[in-house]
């Protein structure tokens, strides 16, 4: 293996960048999960919060987004 | 495909994400270059214009199959739109409608192999977000003037806590247009680099002659394939309606 020492920090950085995403798979789980939950309960009102349901998972799921765009700007824009 | 000293393929899975003008030298000529990006983007265009002006020609009372597709989308948009933005939101249809269509046919056309997904890339996404931006910014003050400002100032908080509440919804006010259009750039553009990671892991696999047990990353491909078109219509669907609740903030300011 050659390279500098940059560039081995800048790996290893995004790496550590992609972690973030891990909390966005689990904000992802709960929303949905707790929907489930909660739908399973009282079906006749769980069409009406579908969408509610949807912009919770894309709440949760922007700031992953942001921890992956981090990695990707390191990889590529740093 | 590139090819490694030793025979192995070399996947770059951002390789795709290149614009590159179809004609010339590949040099970028100003505003008037077509590049893939542009050009994936008026197919889009022309499917959403031949999907909906071409299905409605008939207006058949039983609708055909591509009518009632076309039905189906508008209907959808349009009471997503009432359901948010009440009756006055009306006005608002034709604009979230484009947007919609817009977004969800680029992310569908960009699912075809070999094709180029635009929406991947920020700088169309921050034009799209910025434009909701500034028209909520600018509807919510022609509307209610100076009211508009009621929206960072919590009525219901305690006055102690309201300074401290209003800076907080002023960040949020203002990291909207980026957090609107890194998710759907950001979702496109990692759908698609784990597609091509995929292709990557199968292409190997044959070149070292394992042939028989590509059989399994390709049901997984298969699978990954299943789920992008879901996320490319979550995605778009995810736009439109934070547009919606946005706008909402435009037209019925306060807590």
């Amino acid at each position: 293996m050659e390279g500098n020492i940059a560039d081995m920090g800048k790996f290893i950085g995004a790496g550590l960048a992609t972690m973030g995403l891990g909390g966005a798979g689990i904000g992802v789980g709960l929303v949905v999960g707790n929907f489930l939950a909660g739908a399973l309960r009282n079906p006749a009102a769980a069409a009406g919060q579908t969408a509610t349901m949807f912009l919770g998972i894309a709440f949760a799921e922007a700031l992953g987004i942001f921890s992956f765009l981090i990695a990707l700007l390191l990889m590529f824009a740093v | 495909m590139a090819v490694s000293e030793s025979g192995a393929p070399i996947i770059d899975p951002m390789k795709q994400f290149m614009v590159k003008p179809l004609f010339g030298d590949g040099k970028v000529e100003g505003f008037l270059t077509i590049t893939n990006s542009t050009l994936w983007m008026a197919i889009a265009i022309a499917a959403v214009s031949l999907l909906l002006i071409g299905g409605m020609r008939g207006r058949a009372l039983v609708p055909t199959r591509t009518q009632s597709i076309a039905e189906i989308l508008y209907t959808f948009i349009r009471s997503m739109v009432t359901d948010i933005l009440g009756e006055e939101g009306k006005k608002f249809f034709p604009y979230i409608f484009t947007l919609f269509v817009f977004i969800l046919f680029s992310n569908l056309v960009g699912m075809i192999p070999g094709s180029f997904t635009s929406t991947s890339h920020i700088a169309v996404t921050a034009v799209l977000a910025l434009a909701v931006f500034l028209s909520v910014i600018i509807i919510g003050f022609m509307k209610n003037g100076a009211g508009f400002l009621k929206l960072f100032w919590v009525d219901s908080a305690p006055l102690a806590l309201r300074p401290i509440l209003a800076l907080i919804e002023l960040i949020s006010f203002f990291v909207r247009p980026l957090s609107h259009s890194i998710r759907l750039a950001g979702n496109m553009m990692a759908g698609h680099a784990v597609l091509k990671v995929f292709a990557g892991l199968l292409g190997l696999l044959v070149f070292s002659g394992m042939g028989p047990l590509a059989v399994l990353p390709m049901g997984l491909m298969v699978a990954i394939t299943g789920l992008e078109l879901l996320v490319a219509c979550v995605q778009a669907y995810i736009f439109a309606i934070l547009t919606c609740i946005y706008l909402n903030d435009a037209l019925h300011p306060g807590h």
